[in-house]
């Protein structure tokens, strides 16, 4: 049997290199844009930002813990853990917990007292999806001090909504 | 004889193909196909003795879902069982009398109920749902409770708590065999668009995974549960309707006679497990 | 008319003066965080607890605000110190004048 192959490849490999190039351009348009993806990252600096009025914030004393893996993000357990004192003189005064790729980056703010004894909240939060959360702190001298924690987040294969 | 097969393949291959080239990729193509093939053959094939014993689907939460369960001051199901007991109580209905009333305290006369449902009483197989409402209606003077109500998943969730750490007792009888025998044809039958059975899932690849989550072997010992996915408490009915949606099939319809087989053949090929009602799942 | 719910409250009945105590607050709330659809493709509007205190003999200790984040049937834990006996009162606050309130003796030696 012949059968010719010569011009039809001929054409495919040229459309082929043609997407290639048109791929390759996509991908480092979003390199240099990566605004879309991570729009929520952006709100959840934003949310950051007003609760510092732009102050440093310092790395350490506060540790953030939630499950590496999370079987569903409507409940996810989340503890927040500062080093401090607690006394009168020095003491954790807020803890805002911020979440990266929820549609709203405030989660919750804790308001602590010398009468706290310790610095531990621990709470159940909904997660949209995997991410990366913060625990942002105010300590009672006016200083910032921040910690955080990745998560992924998987879901059920039966749900109800198809 | 695959040396054989593959000289052959390749003589074909060159002589279709003037370019050897083109031969050449041709032939990546087709060993590429060919390996995608049989892993997703390998992985779909059915592991040996998938079910030796029972395993809760509480083994398979992570350390902070069994906690929540586990722990009254956690668990949000506690909420409906502290309704249930309210309604336990209250005088209701035409002949104005509570649950209470005629049973007393459910410590004590609900003890180990819930491990004996679904069971036929006076010929007609009920599950725990609807023995409630049929107490509710004949004895009460009330109309049933719906399915997945406050009022009948607190009235479940407190009666199913004070069975908490029994064996579930369900066992075939001369009187619910032929329903059992429907259960476990349910349960064995393909159905939905993505044309799947319970058993292919749940007792052939029970332990293995689907997406990112560990199938599990099913077995209702928990309910009612308060599953994460729904944010509030359920019954094993809206599960199940869960699961029938998850495979594209037209859904049983609540407290119908399907729902009660089904339910029967799985209390049944869960007995022996401890009661863990109210359960947490996600 | 304000709506309320059930709520649950852990904390010890005793401790020593001083002591650091834990407490567990849960209270029942669906915490409708405003962003589920139903199915017929309406917006289910928020309804949320937004603010938590924790008061001893009236003073207020703790608080907390929440957000459309926080889960389903909020629960909470925090720490004290044991100061002297009397009441704690515990107090939930929420959209549609929703407000849940539990009180809880301790006796501090």
């Amino acid at each position: 049997m012949n059968m010719k192959f010569n011009s039809p490849l001929k054409i495919h490999r040229r459309t082929w290199m043609q997407q290639l190039q048109k791929l390759a351009l996509l991908a480092f348009g979003t390199y240099l844009m990566p605004s879309i993806a991570l729009a929520k990252k952006e709100e959840a600096d934003e949310a950051i930002q007003k609760i510092t009025s732009g102050a440093k914030i310092q790395e350490g004393r506060v540790t953030l813990t939630i499950p590496p893996l999370v079987e569903n993000g409507n409940l996810v357990v989340l503890k927040v853990s500062v080093d401090s004192p607690m006394t009168a003189n020095d003491y954790v005064k807020v803890i805002h917990v911020i979440a990266e790729g929820n549609p709203l980056p405030n989660i919750f703010a804790a308001y602590l007292t010398p009468r706290s004894g310790t610095a531990n909240i621990t709470t159940r939060v909904r997660l949209a999806d995997s991410q990366r959360v913060w625990a942002i702190v105010q300590m009672s001298n006016g200083s910032f001090w921040q910690g955080s924690a990745e998560t992924l987040v998987t879901l059920s294969a039966c749900t109800e909504m198809v | 004889m695959v040396m054989t097969v593959m000289k052959l393949f390749i003589k074909h291959v060159l002589q279709f193909h003037k370019s050897f080239v083109r031969a050449v990729i041709y032939l990546r193509l087709i060993t590429f196909c060919c390996s995608i093939l049989l892993a997703a053959a390998a992985s779909m094939a059915a592991p040996q003795g998938a079910i030796n014993s029972k395993q809760s689907s509480y083994e398979l939460m992570t350390p902070e879902n069994k906690a929540m369960q586990d722990d009254p001051s956690l668990n949000p199901a506690m909420f409906w069982v502290a309704e249930g007991e309210s309604l336990w109580q209250t005088k209701s209905g035409q002949k104005n009398i509570a649950c209470a009333s005629c049973h007393g305290d459910a410590k004590k006369s609900m003890r180990g109920v819930a491990t004996q449902f679904p069971k036929i009483i006076k010929g007609r197989l009920q599950t725990l749902e609807g023995q409630i409402n049929q107490c509710r209606s004949t004895q009460q003077g009330e109309p049933a409770l719906a399915y997945e109500s406050k009022e009948l998943l607190a009235l479940t969730a407190y009666l199913a708590i004070q069975s908490k750490g029994m064996p579930i007792t369900v066992k075939e009888t001369p009187a619910n065999q032929g329903q059992l025998k429907k259960g476990q044809q349910w349960f064995q039958e393909r159905m939905g668009q993505l044309n799947l059975s319970c058993a292919q899932c749940h007792e052939d690849r029970a332990g293995l995974k689907l997406g990112g989550s560990l199938i599990p072997q099913g077995h209702p010992n928990a309910y009612p549960i308060y599953r994460l996915e729904w944010q509030t408490l359920g019954s094993v009915q809206r599960r199940l309707r869960n699961c029938m949606s998850g495979v594209r099939a037209q859904q049983f319809e609540y407290g119908s006679p399907e729902m009660a087989q089904l339910e029967l053949f799985l209390m049944w090929r869960a007995r022996g497990m401890p009661l863990e009602a109210p359960g947490v799942r996600p | 008319m304000s709506k309320t719910s059930r709520s649950q409250v852990t904390v010890p009945a005793t401790a020593k003066k001083n002591s650091i105590i834990e407490i567990r607050a849960i209270v029942q709330h669906d915490m409708e965080s405003g962003f589920r659809y139903t199915e017929s493709g309406k917006l289910i509007p928020r309804d949320i607890i937004r603010i938590f205190t924790c008061s001893y003999n009236n003073i207020e200790v703790f608080k907390a605000d929440f957000y459309p984040g926080i889960g389903a049937n909020p629960l909470i834990i925090f720490t004290t110190i044991a100061t002297e006996s009397g009441t704690l009162e515990f107090k939930w606050l929420g959209d549609d004048g929703y407000e849940a309130v539990h009180q809880a003796r301790i006796t501090v030696s």
